[in-house]
């Protein structure tokens, strides 16, 4: 029969408005909207009803390897002074695609030797391709990429060339937003540390035995 | 052939069959990391149609021109265009070229041989400056009248020309730190041929294009002794998909010509990539076909590892997440374009909300793996960028066994036996397999006339060896048909990735360490995938240096559009926004 089709095909609608309905009443007591359970809920494969997330009162929560604008990370030691990780050693800024990256170097005025820490850091968020590139080629795990993907501004000439100060964020927040990299990479560290601090005891150890061959006492002291 | 090939003793270069049967005609390319032959431009069309008619190679996939160029004076000088082409019966590449000087670039065309070189000649034309003698309609296609020379040679220079190679180092110089937009303001930063007033400028280019557009519909014209209206749709996004004009030609209702007009969207994607390093690259591929962005990393990818070679041969691991991820941007990709293509028949919307519904789900999973739901860059060379992430297993598993299969159901059940979209697509947009064969027509819309061409089968790539899956195939060649071999495809992907789920083993997902500039030795390679909208390929010509020399993309949208025309013709202009929603096209990847 001509429209069979078509019933069917209006089944299908009806079963999905319904639907729409039905899981409201299932959830009743329980928060369908504006809470993470509800959100996830209509993420997951049984997701049925309402499906939309109405941002920006509700957000998808973003996955660990999320990726958007980079920053720079940064350590606090016990006197309360900021160390950069970065060494603007210039990796970032030569495989960064857009090239948007640019790094002000610096060197001691005393010595005149270059100081590892950069002076200034720039990048061009408009131009940023958001590739995550600067972060898997550093080397010193001194860029990452951020969560943060709200970055709208009223004047783009005036804010949209980040400066060190914008982009620096602590360590401790890159642990917050990647922990499973973050662990990943201090295990890795510690590794290395472990490697170093072995070789330098046998180093030492190796030194002592033939200082003591020679019947000098200073090494043990 | 008279003679009997005879027992090769291993002679040092025994002739190829092509030398034997063109002698002095064609020779060999000898240029280490080259394969196929240098035809003479004089004997090109004569070469051609033997290899059509007596060898068999009936699909060319790609067209395109290379500029070797130097300033010393007894460096190498001039354009080589080459061709690819393949037997659509399956099977490896056959590869010619004919070098022309640079000044003097006329190549004899071959759009009489195979309709399909037709934009891919055209658009040889316009970044190159190639005159394709006897081409029937050598008009720029990407760029506009008012454009000054032929952006790909490698001696031309934009108006604002920063270095020709990346890293740059003058970006910002002496650490002052300026946006690229304040040094290079809008209205200095564009230059015109001699002679061109932009603001006394009539669009020539249209008159032309009507002449175009008159003579392929001069059989109508004579037979009908009635007045004819060009109607133009677009280039304001006629239905979503992107900024596209269509030019048509109509008698009543009846549609007499048809030219697609293009390249709003322009970013000359290719000089983009010749400055890149091959690194920098693999983002610019997301940004082709944006809805799969995962098929064109994995183009690129096997393309430049093919030049590599053994060094940067993915491990199995990394070869199985390819894999998924490739197959699961088709299903993302195929939910897409059936959901718009309902759009374009006038089901405005909720079949393309109920199918985008699935695709945000597979989005998910590309956002946890690779970082990003569109713009994924997640390939590299010998393998892909980071593990999968925890848990991720476990959830495309559910998708791919659960709510996949349930939903495409759903969605048949909804959409393919509804009598309006039976008689909307029904014989609508018929293409013949000889006619999708001859215009290049690649993925869905050669399969859906009954070609049973798909690259994953015909010339594998990657582990596609390994699963079993069924080509899929249907005979109308029609609309409807275009239709129900997205879903079929959808089915027989699901198929593959509960076989690659079962399988995928442990270890590795890099071969060696992911170096953030990568050696690539001279040559040449085509590497091609089968991508969601057909076959995407990429030559690339490398000499060894820090980026590519050559970069070229075969974008499956563009080439398909090359039978746009003999779709619509002799139908109703009502007919012509769904004819085009049953290609599939993006407009990242047309216009590139
Ligand atoms: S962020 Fe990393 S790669 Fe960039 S300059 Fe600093 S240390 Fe080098
Ligand atoms: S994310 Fe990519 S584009 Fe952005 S600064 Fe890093 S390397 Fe450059």
């Amino acid at each position: 029969m001509y429209g069979i089709g078509i019933l069917k095909g209006l089944w299908v609608t009806l079963v999905h408005f319904v639907e729409t309905f039905t899981e409201d009443f299932r959830w009743i007591g329980r928060k369908r909207y504006y809470s993470e359970e509800g959100v996830a809920a209509r993420r997951s494969k049984d997701a049925k009803g309402i499906f939309t997330v109405q941002y920006p009162e509700e957000k998808l929560p973003v996955p660990e390897e999320f990726r958007f604008i980079p920053f720079l990370v940064y350590e606090v030691d016990e006197e309360g002074n900021k160390h950069d990780r970065c060494t603007s050693c210039g990796i970032c800024a030569k495989v960064c695609p857009p090239q948007c990256i640019w790094i002000v170097r610096t060197e001691d005025p005393v010595t005149k030797r270059p100081v590892p820490e950069p002076v200034d850091f720039f990048i061009d968020v408009d131009i940023c391709m958001n590739c995550g590139y600067c972060a898997e080629y550093c080397p010193f795990d001194a860029i990452k990429m951020d969560h943060d993907y709200e970055l709208a501004s009223y004047d783009r000439h005036a804010e949209h060339i980040y400066n060190k100060e914008k982009l620096s964020k602590p360590v401790e927040y890159y642990a917050s937003i990647r922990p499973a990299n973050y662990t990943r990479e201090e295990a890795v560290k510690a590794a290395e540390e472990a490697k170093k601090a072995e070789a330098a005891a046998a180093k030492a150890a190796a030194a002592a035995a033939t200082a003591q061959a020679s019947g000098g006492e200073q090494a043990a002291s | 052939m008279s003679e009997q090939t005879p027992v090769k003793e291993a002679p040092a270069n025994p002739p190829t069959e092509l030398e034997k049967r063109f002698p002095g005609a064609v020779k060999r390319d000898e240029r280490p990391g080259f394969e196929g032959h240098i035809v003479e431009v004089a004997k090109l069309h004569e070469v051609a149609a033997a290899i059509r008619d007596e060898m068999g190679y009936d699909f060319l996939s790609s067209v395109t021109a290379v500029d070797y160029y130097s300033e010393a004076p007894e460096g190498e000088n001039f354009i080589e265009v080459v061709y690819h082409l393949y037997k659509s019966t399956g099977g490896g590449a056959l590869v010619y070229r004919v070098q022309v000087p640079r000044d003097n670039a006329v190549v004899p065309s071959l759009v009489d041989l195979y309709p399909g070189a037709d934009f891919q000649e055209r658009e040889a034309w316009d970044l190159y400056g190639v005159k394709f003698e006897g081409h029937p309609d050598l008009r720029r296609i990407l760029l506009w009248e008012g454009f000054a020379g032929h952006p790909m040679r490698k001696d031309w220079k934009e108006p604002y020309f920063e270095e020709d190679v990346k890293p740059f180092k003058n970006r910002w110089p002496e650490g002052q730190v300026y946006r690229i937009e304040d040094r290079n303001p809008v209205g200095k930063n564009v230059s015109y041929p001699q002679g061109f007033d932009p603001d006394g400028f009539q669009e020539t280019d249209d008159p032309r294009m009507y002449e175009s557009l008159e003579r392929s519909s001069q059989d109508f014209i004579e037979q009908i002794d009635t007045e004819q209206v060009v109607v133009n749709l677009g280039p304001q996004h006629p239905s979503t998909h992107g900024v596209f004009r269509m030019a048509v030609r109509m008698h009543g209702e009846t549609i007499v010509g048809l030219k697609p007009v293009m390249g709003y969207l322009h970013r000359n994607h290719e000089q983009i990539g010749e400055r890149n390093t091959w690194t920098m690259n693999m983002p610019f591929t997301d940004r082709l076909d944006y809805l799969s962005s995962m098929s064109n990393n994995f183009g690129y990818a096997l393309a430049v590892e093919k030049l590599i070679g053994e060094k940067a041969a993915p491990p199995e691991r990394a070869e199985y997440i390819r894999v998924i991820m490739a197959e699961l941007t088709r299903i993302s990709n195929h939910l897409w374009a059936i959901g718009f293509l309902l759009n374009d028949l006038g089901a405005f919307f909720t079949p393309a909300l109920y199918a985008i519904e699935e695709r945000e789900l597979i989005l998910d999973i590309f956002e946890a793996t690779a970082g990003s739901r569109m713009m994924c860059n997640y390939f590299r060379f010998g393998g892909v960028a980071r593990d999968l992430p925890e848990g991720i297993l476990p959830k495309i598993k559910d998708l791919v066994t659960d709510r996949l299969p349930r939903k495409v159901e759903e969605l048949d059940l909804y959409l393919s036996a509804n009598e309006l979209v039976r008689s909307r697509g029904e014989g609508v947009g018929v293409i013949t397999p000889e006619d999708a064969i001859a215009f290049s027509a690649a993925g869905p819309v050669l399969r859906a006339s009954g070609v049973p061409y798909d690259v994953r089968r015909a010339d594998p790539y990657s582990i596609y060896d390994r699963f079993k899956f069924d080509v899929t195939v249907r005979q109308h060649g029609d609309v409807y048909d275009r239709y129900m071999i997205r879903i079929d495809e959808i089915y027989q992907s699901l198929s593959i990735l509960r076989q690659a789920l079962k399988d995928i083993p442990e270890g590795e997902i890099m071969n060696g360490k992911n170096p953030y500039q990568v050696r690539v030795p001279a040559g040449e390679s085509y590497g091609r995938v089968e991508g969601p909208k057909g076959e995407l390929g990429f030559y690339i010509v490398s000499t060894g240096k820090a980026n590519p020399h050559r970069y070229h993309v075969r974008a499956p949208s563009f080439i398909n559009l090359t039978i746009l025309e003999k779709m619509c013709v002799g139908q109703k202009i009502a007919d012509v926004v769904v004819n085009l929603g049953s290609i599939d096209i993006v407009l990242g990847e047309v216009d590139r």
